[in-house]
C-alpha cells in the first residue's frame, strides 16, 4: 500500500514549518515520527495535499532539567524518552510509560510530539502526561501559548491546536517523593492497550490517567479526590470510570473496560515504584 | 525529488516521488529484494532495516524521509562469504524455517544488541515485540541471538 500523491516539503526551522503549514491551510500536515500519520495515509484514512516534514528540527529534541519540572522538546523519539536518565530519576513514570509504546522501531521513530498531537485515546502517551499534569506549549503564526494538558483533547483525534499551530514542548511536573504505576492491559506484544493506566501518589495526592476509555485520554478526577478525602485504595479504584465513556469494539465491551479500569487503577496506585 | 541515501557503505541516488515507500525505493529501485514486505501495516518487522543504525519498519518510512541518511539492510551485513555472527547464529541455531521474517528478524536483533549487549532471555523476547514469525515458534530465534550476544 502507497499513499495517495502528495507534496513534500522539509522545513529548516520551526518558524518555516509553521508557515508553510499555514500558506497551504487545512490541506498541509507536520510530519514527525509519521508512525500514526503514514498508516493513516496508506489506508487513505488520511489524503493531506502536502507534508511538512519537522522531523529533522533537532532544536526541538531535548529532554532538559528546569528545577519543578523537565521539559521535553517535541521532537525527541520515544525511545530518548524511555532511556532518559532526567526523567527516570524525576518522571520515571513517563520513561516507562514510553517504552511500552509499539516495539523499538516505533520508538526510534515515534516522537511525544507526533503522539500528543494526534490526540489518540488508546496512545499512553496522552493520558500519560495528562496524569502527570503536564503543559503543552504550542507555536503559531501569531506566538507561543501554553496548554493544559487537561484542557487539551476536545474529542476522537482532535485537540486544542489549530492546524498550523506546533507542538513544540511539553513540560512535566517533577514526581519527587510520589510512587507511580503504569498498567498496560493488552492480548498480543506490541499492541495498543485495550485499556491502560498510569498512576502517580504522594500521600493523599495522586493523578489518574486512562488509556482507550472514550473519545479522548481521561483523567480519573474522581479517584483523585476519593484518595484525597481520605478513602482506601481499593474504595477511589472504584470510582475508576466515573469521568469515562468507554466505547464497546473487538477486543472489549463497554462493560468490561470499565471493570478493567478499577482493577488497573488500583494495581497502579498499589504499586510500590518510586 | 532527489534524494541520496547511503546503502550498505555506498552512496545512492533516487529520483522518488515523495509517497514512495522506504522498503519501495530498496527493492525495486535498488534492487536489494532481501528486505521482505509481510503485512505493509507496519505490524509484522519482515521490512526492518538500519537507518543510521537503529532498526525501523522501512513500510512506515518515506523514501524522501532517508535523504541524506545511511541505510543498511540485510545484504550489507555479510564481508564476503562471512556471514555476520547473528546471521551465523541463526544459522547454527535453526533460527529459521521458511526465512520469510529471518531479514527483519536479524536486523532488529543486531539493533537490540547493540542497545544491550547483554541481555537476557526476556529482555530479547521484548525486545523482537515488532517482529512476528509464523513458523518457529521463537524459541529458536530467541536461542540465535542469546548465541550471538555471547560471542
Ligand atoms: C505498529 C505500531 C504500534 C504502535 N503502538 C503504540 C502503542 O502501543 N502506544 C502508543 O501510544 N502509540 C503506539 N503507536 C503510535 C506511535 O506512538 C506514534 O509514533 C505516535 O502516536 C505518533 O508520533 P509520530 O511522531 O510518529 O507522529 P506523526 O505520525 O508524524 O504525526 C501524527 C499526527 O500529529 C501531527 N503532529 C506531529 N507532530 C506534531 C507537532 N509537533 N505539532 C503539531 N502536530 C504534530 C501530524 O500532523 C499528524 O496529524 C504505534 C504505532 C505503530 C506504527
Ligand atoms: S511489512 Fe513493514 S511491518 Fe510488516
Ligand atoms: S521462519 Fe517462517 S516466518 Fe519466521
Amino acid at each position: 500500500m502507497i499513499p495517495a500523491a502528495f507534496d513534500y516539503k522539509r522545513a529548516g526551522s520551526a518558524a518555516e514549518a509553521i508557515s508553510l503549514v499555514s500558506e497551504y491551510g487545512e490541506d498541509a500536515k507536520f510530519l514527525a515520527g509519521g508512525h500514526s500519520l503514514l498508516p493513516l495515509m496508506k489506508l487513505r484514512l488520511a489524503q493531506p495535499a502536502v507534508l511538512v516534514d519537522i522531523a529533522r528540527l533537532t532544536d526541538l529534541s531535548y529532554i532538559r532539567d528546569e528545577g519543578n519540572h523537565v521539559a521535553i522538546g517535541a521532537l525527541t523519539r520515544h525511545h530518548d524518552v524511555e532511556n532518559s536518565s532526567v526523567l527516570r530519576q524525576h518522571v520515571p513514570l513517563l520513561a516507562h510509560a514510553a517504552s511500552h509504546v509499539g516495539s523499538p522501531q516505533v520508538r526510534h521513530r515515534g516522537t511525544i510530539g507526533g503522539s500528543i498531537a494526534h490526540a489518540d485515546p488508546a496512545s499512553d502517551l496522552p493520558a500519560t502526561t495528562l496524569a502527570l499534569g503536564a503543559t503543552y506549549v504550542a507555536q503559531g503564526p501569531n506566538g507561543t501559548r501554553e496548554i493544559a494538558a487537561s484542557d487539551f483533547y476536545t474529542g476522537f483525534l482532535e485537540s486544542a491546536l489549530a492546524p498550523d499551530e506546533m507542538l513544540t514542548e511539553i513540560r512535566v511536573p517533577k514526581t519527587t517523593g510520589a510512587t507511580w504505576g503504569f498498567q498496560k492491559f493488552n492480548r498480543r506484544a506490541q499492541d495498543w492497550a485495550i485499556v491502560g493506566v498510569a498512576a502517580w501518589r504522594r500521600g493523599n495526592e495522586c493523578g489518574v490517567g486512562l488509556v482507550n476509555m472514550g473519545s479522548t485520554p481521561v483523567l480519573a478526577t474522581s479517584v483523585a479526590s476519593a484518595i484525597a478525602g481520605g478513602a482506601s485504595v481499593a474504595d477511589a479504584a472504584r470510582l475508576a470510570s466515573e469521568e469515562a465513556e468507554p466505547q464497546a469494539d473487538m477486543n472489549a465491551t463497554a462493560e468490561y473496560r470499565r471493570h478493567l479500569a478499577s482493577v488497573l487503577v488500583r494495581r497502579a496506585l498499589e504499586s510500590q515504584s518510586a | 525529488m532527489k534524494i541520496t541515501v547511503t546503502v550498505n557503505g555506498k552512496t545512492r541516488e533516487g529520483d522518488v516521488e515523495a509517497r514512495t515507500l522506504l522498503v519501495q525505493w530498496v527493492r525495486e529501485s535498488l534492487g536489494l529484494t532481501g528486505t521482505n514486505i509481510g503485512c505493509d501495516t507496519s505490524s509484522c518487522g519482515a521490512c526492518t532495516v538500519h537507518v543510521d543504525g537503529e532498526s525501523v519498519k522501512s513500510c512506515t518510512m518515506l523514501a524522501v524521509q532517508a535523504d541524506g541518511c545511511s541505510v543498511t539492510t540485510i545484504e550489507g551485513l555479510a564481508n564476503g562469504d562471512t556471514l555476520h555472527p547473528m546471521q551465523q547464529a541463526f544459522m547454527d541455531n535453526h533460527g529459521l524455517q521458511c526465512g520469510y521474517c529471518t531479514p527483519g528478524m536479524v536486523m532488529a536483533a543486531i539493533s537490540l544488541l547493540q542497545e544491550n549487549p547483554s541481555p537476557t532471555e526476556e529482555d530479547v523476547r521484548i525486545g523482537l515485540e515488532g517482529n512476528l514469525c509464523r513458523c518457529t515458534g521463537y524459541h529458536n530465534i530467541v536461542k540465535s541471538v542469546l548465541a550471538a550476544a555471547g560471542k
